[in-house]
């Protein structure tokens, strides 16, 4: 049977035709695990416009952006001194706090607790702030400063910075 | 198949007639009739059957909860409490399933550990075992996909922190936990993912199921003696006699899981689940279900991100690797002196992570939670493949019914069990 020359030609047209059969099935798997990814209504939700004309010095507020909270708060002085003070080099993730504002006195953040996606604490006046005066994550205890920067806990990086614009001087642009 | 022979083995024509076409009878004869069963298992080996009845039990109420059930983020939540309060017998079915969830892990973490005390896993039952962590694995994708549904506080955050852990992947974790979620955060499209998956899911279980029972008929059911079966004086059929015993337990077990359901069917729930799903508040407190909590304490017991998800995952991937970490060639722990008491304080430990795991991870706990993490991974890495080499096994029975002679005493020693290898 080994010798038979058709045996090579039968192999070929067997390996070949598994082949595309399989390639082809292989390749009608994307469009399904593509249907998974967010559709493009989901993707056109990108952007979000804040008046931000009424905080005052010292407060926050938080909008919704992409089905996250966005925190914007408007530091005050001190804020602003503890946050550029530290060597930002000794830092968990380290990042100088110029690097993470357009107008030192406002800060725009993700809301989203960089471990397991928790909301911060830190936006209301009553709440804890946790030991660097920031925000504190109540579900694994993690603790931001001023800058909303990691400093001790869990988490692995900073609250990321969304990207945004100054319209104008009271309005900012989100996405 | 032919003659009139075949045609004419049951009294009844209409079984003939199937059976003929499809040899659908005999099969179930064989398997839940004449199957024989050793005489000395006791009642842990009615577990599986509890859980099988529970599947069965978790399926149907699932299906019928899904008819008034809206899996949209705008209505989830009230169309859980309508049914709640306005369905008939909605509150019955949704406690049912709900408790039901519990009693099912519950149940099959029993029938784990009656599996590891008697060394079920061992040759040649080792597919087996994996059929059931597959089981198991699949239990726990479709319990915490169903937490979800509800679109309680606890539902929402639950699902957040569960799928944060794929992020923590390098490179393509961001990508992979958008691409699960559908969405940046969870959202409907999440929330819908969710409800097609938790319906079907149960379905992959139940074909499962199906497998692990036909391994484990392949080569017999195990023991407490953990001996294999010499002779027909060994067992007895499945019916009458297993079928009533099984029978019998899960009479037992319908009037626990009954008190539970009318009596306290929110005593293994989070309060915080009644208050509807707010993406802009995490609940000061995010407490898994018990039955999921040992991991989650195996999870927050390492301070570091990638490292307690790998852990995580982990605690449960060694899980399928048993049957060649164990190098004792002795099955059931009933005669081995020292591990038996290793494989009881390992579940002792499991639940202490699971006590642990529901309570913030400060201070002690998280002391608790770590000491808990290593005898874990100990008893898996250590304890468990070294043992025998200390331990000298008490000596076995000869055959299973030399047990109820008192023998085994002066019987032979281990070596004589030669087909384990």
């Amino acid at each position: 049977m080994a010798e038979n020359p058709n045996n090579k030609r039968r192999d070929f047209l067997q390996l070949s035709t598994i082949s595309i059969g399989a390639l082809g099935t292989a390749a009608f798997i994307w469009p399904f695990l593509s249907s998974m990814n967010p559709a493009e209504d989901t993707l056109a939700l990108g952007t979000t416009e804040v008046d931000i004309s009424s905080i005052e010095e010292g407060q926050s507020i938080t909008v919704k952006w992409r089905g996250k909270p966005v925190f914007i708060r408007k530091r005050t002085k001190e804020e602003i001194e503890e946050a550029k003070e530290v060597n930002f080099t000794d830092l968990i993730d380290p990042e100088q706090d110029i690097d993470r504002v357009k107008k030192e006195e406002w800060l725009v953040l993700i809301g989203v607790c960089t471990h397991l996606g928790c909301v911060p604490l830190g936006q209301k006046l009553t709440d804890n702030k946790g030991e660097y005066n920031g925000w504190y994550c109540p579900c694994h205890g993690s603790h931001y400063d001023t800058s909303g920067r990691i400093r001790k806990g869990p988490a692995p990086n900073n609250l990321p910075v969304p990207p945004y614009s100054f319209l104008n001087d009271t309005t900012i642009k989100i996405g | 198949m032919s003659g009139n022979s075949e045609h004419r083995k049951y009294k009844n024509s209409f079984l003939n007639w199937i059976e003929f076409r499809l040899p659908i009878i005999s099969y179930f004869e064989k398997e839940y009739g004449d199957y024989p069963m050793p005489k000395n298992c006791n009642y842990f080996w009615s577990f599986g059957a509890l859980a099988t009845i529970t599947l069965v039990v978790m399926i149907v109420s699932g299906i019928f909860l899904a008819m008034n059930y809206t899996p949209h983020t705008d209505m989830a939540f009230d169309s859980v409490e309508r049914i709640m309060r306005d369905v008939n017998y909605g509150w019955l079915l949704r406690y049912i399933h709900s408790n039901g969830a519990a009693f099912f892990f519950i149940v099959v973490y029993i029938h784990i550990l009656r599996g590891m005390y008697y060394g079920s896993y061992k040759y040649p039952r080792e597919l087996n075992w994996i059929l059931g962590v597959f089981i198991y694995l699949l239990m726990m994708a479709s319990a915490f996909m169903g937490y979800v549904l509800p679109w309680g506080q606890m539902s929402y955050w639950g699902a957040t922190v569960i799928t944060n852990l794929f992020s923590a992947i390098p490179f393509i974790g961001e990508g992979l936990k958008i691409w699960l979620l559908g969405d940046y955060t969870v959202g409907n499209a999440t929330l819908n993912r969710f409800f097609a998956l938790h319906y079907v899911l149960p379905f992959v279980i139940l074909g499962v199921v199906g497998l692990h029972v036909a391994a484990v008929h392949v080569h017999g059911s195990n023991n407490p003696a953990g001996i294999d079966i010499k002779s027909k004086n060994d067992t007895v059929r499945f019916f009458p006699y297993m079928v009533m015993k099984d029978a019998l337990a899960v009479c037992v077990f319908g009037v626990i899981i009954s008190a539970v359901i009318f009596f306290g069917p929110n005593l293994m729930a989070e309060v915080d689940n009644y208050i509807p799903a707010d993406p802009l508040v995490t609940p000061a407190h995010i407490v898994p279900n018990w039955y999921l909590a040992p991991f989650y304490a195996i999870l927050r017991a390492i301070p570091d991100k990638l490292g307690g998800v790998l852990l995580m995952f982990g605690s449960i991937a060694i899980l399928f690797v048993l049957p060649w970490l164990d190098r004792s060639k002795v099955r059931s722990c009933n005669f081995r002196p020292i591990y038996k008491w290793f494989v009881m304080l390992f579940f002792v430990n499991f639940f202490i992570l699971g006590y642990v795991g529901m309570l913030p991870a400060e201070g002690l706990y998280l002391l608790i939670a770590r000491i808990g993490l290593v005898y874990y991974f100990g008893f898996f890495l250590i304890i468990t493949p070294f043992i025998h080499r200390i331990e000298t096994p008490k000596s076995l029975p000869l055959g299973i019914s030399d047990v109820y002679l008192g023998g085994g005493k002066e019987a032979l020693n281990p070596n004589a069990q030669k087909e384990i290898i």
